[in-house]
């Protein structure tokens, strides 16, 4: 047989969102933000298990984490975790089989199922605002 | 030539197509050339690429076969996005400039042709045919397998697909694993798993729902956007996934191959129906 060349898009396939639609971009970013949750866990159970070190070990760790840039990082979790936790509420119910129409008998224009989840996207995608706003200002207001 | 006929001939615009070459024979590293092309009235990408093969270059390949978005051939990736090239009509692309690179997510054998035997082998690995036990009537019928005409909506939309491999090519999972079946394979698998005419579920479940099945899909709803037949893969797919977690909890749909039932014999036909017209060429029993 001939040769051939490759072509699978690979990472940057699923990363890219293109010129394909609005569910595409959260496919990538609800992979992102899962990942960028996992680390911070991961962080966080190194961080809080230097509480085993006694009183200073903890206070030395808390005070290199006090940093804005950590701040800022934090925030950026809060973040990730709105998005995440909205979105991934979201396709818990596409998956079911929810907010995505029947089958029909395509016709021209075809009507399809993310075109009719598109406005239920939408409302989830402000609800996702909306508790980062509320997060934004708890982390930067009252929580001090 | 009348006068219409020189007004569909006018040249609306000059456009450049840069079309991706690659010869598995030669030396040249895969690369963009480019062709100016004079865009008529209702000319498609396909006719475009047909003219660069009349007038500038014969030696350019592609697949394509209907020229009417039915044979599924001439998938390629146009400006961006997985398209039939005979499908799309140049001046509806609104651009000056037609990039044109084959299929994504499949081996490229030369210039725009993909190697679609992948997908081919994944979709007969899903065994896309009704599956029955009395496979004596399914080879010699006494008369047709009962379907209602609700239960044949609930699939008919499955069944539309033109195995263009568009969906696989605009899949973000299939992108990064090659083991995913993948949109096409997946849905034609629920399209024949919700058949009430069929018995095959548990030689197709073990595909359908194996690791790299349906739950490998997270909806990114890619295959759907781009799919020339509005078949829906990404709802195919989420039904799917829907039926098995309604199994789980002993819901599911029960669908045990319906039943045998004779031809209708008495029947009238509507009275609004026209006779056929008489027959130009003579028959041979007449
Ligand atoms: S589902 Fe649509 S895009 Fe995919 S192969 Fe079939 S017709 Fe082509
Ligand atoms: S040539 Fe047949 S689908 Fe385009």
């Amino acid at each position: 047989m001939q040769q051939r060349l490759k072509n699978r898009l690979g990472l940057w396939g699923w990363l890219g969102g293109g010129r394909y639609g609005l569910d595409r971009y959260a496919y990538s970013l609800h992979r992102l933000t899962g990942l960028g949750i996992l680390a911070y866990f991961i962080m966080h159970i190194f961080v809080t298990g230097q509480r085993v070190g006694g009183p200073e070990n903890w206070d030395s760790t808390m005070a290199a984490f006090g940093s804005p840039l950590f701040k800022v990082g934090e925030f950026l979790v809060v973040l990730a975790f709105a998005f995440h936790a909205i979105n991934g509420i979201r396709l818990i119910l596409v998956e079911l089989g929810w907010l995505i129409g029947k089958p029909g008998v395509p016709s021209f224009p075809y009507s399809y199922s993310t075109l009719r989840h598109k406005p239920v996207f939408i409302i989830f995608m402000v609800f996702a605002a909306a508790l980062m706003i509320i997060g934004g200002v708890d982390f930067y207001f009252v929580m001090k | 030539m009348n006068k219409s006929e020189t007004r569909d001939k006018a040249i609306l615009k000059t456009v450049k197509f840069e079309v991706l070459r690659y010869n598995p024979a030669g030396n040249e590293s895969p690369h963009l050339e480019n062709y100016s092309v004079p865009v008529t009235k209702g000319m498609t990408v396909l006719d475009g690429l047909n003219w660069i093969k009349e007038h500038l270059d014969s030696t350019l390949s592609w697949r394509s076969s209907c020229r009417m978005g039915i044979c599924g051939s001439c998938g390629m990736f146009i400006n961006g996005l997985p398209r039939l090239a005979c499908n799309n009509q140049i001046v509806h692309l609104h651009s000056d400039r037609v990039v044109i690179k084959p299929l994504p997510n499949y081996d490229i054998i030369r210039d725009l042709v993909p190697d679609l035997e992948g997908l081919f082998e994944k979709h007969r690995s899903v065994k896309p045919h009704l599956i029955r036990k009395d496979t004596a009537e399914q080879d010699s019928p006494t008369g047709e397998f009962f379907q209602s005409e609700q239960e044949l909506l609930n699939y008919i939309q499955f069944a539309y697909c033109i195995k263009c491999g568009l969906c696989m090519a605009a899949c973000p999972t299939v992108a990064t694993s090659e083991e995913y079946i993948g949109p096409q394979p997946l849905t034609a698998g629920w399209r024949y798993l919700s058949d009430t005419r069929d018995e095959g579920a548990e030689q197709r479940q073990d595909v359908l729902y194996s690791s790299h099945g349906v739950y490998r899909c997270h909806f990114a709803g890619a295959c759907s956007q781009v799919c020339p037949k509005g078949v829906d893969p990404a709802l195919a797919i989420q039904m799917a996934k829907r039926d098995a977690f309604m199994k789980g909890f002993g819901r599911g749909k029960k669908r045990s191959g319906s039943s045998v039932i004779p031809p209708i014999q008495d029947w009238t036909p509507r009275g609004d129906i026209p006779d056929a017209p008489a027959k130009t060429v003579p028959q041979k029993s007449e």
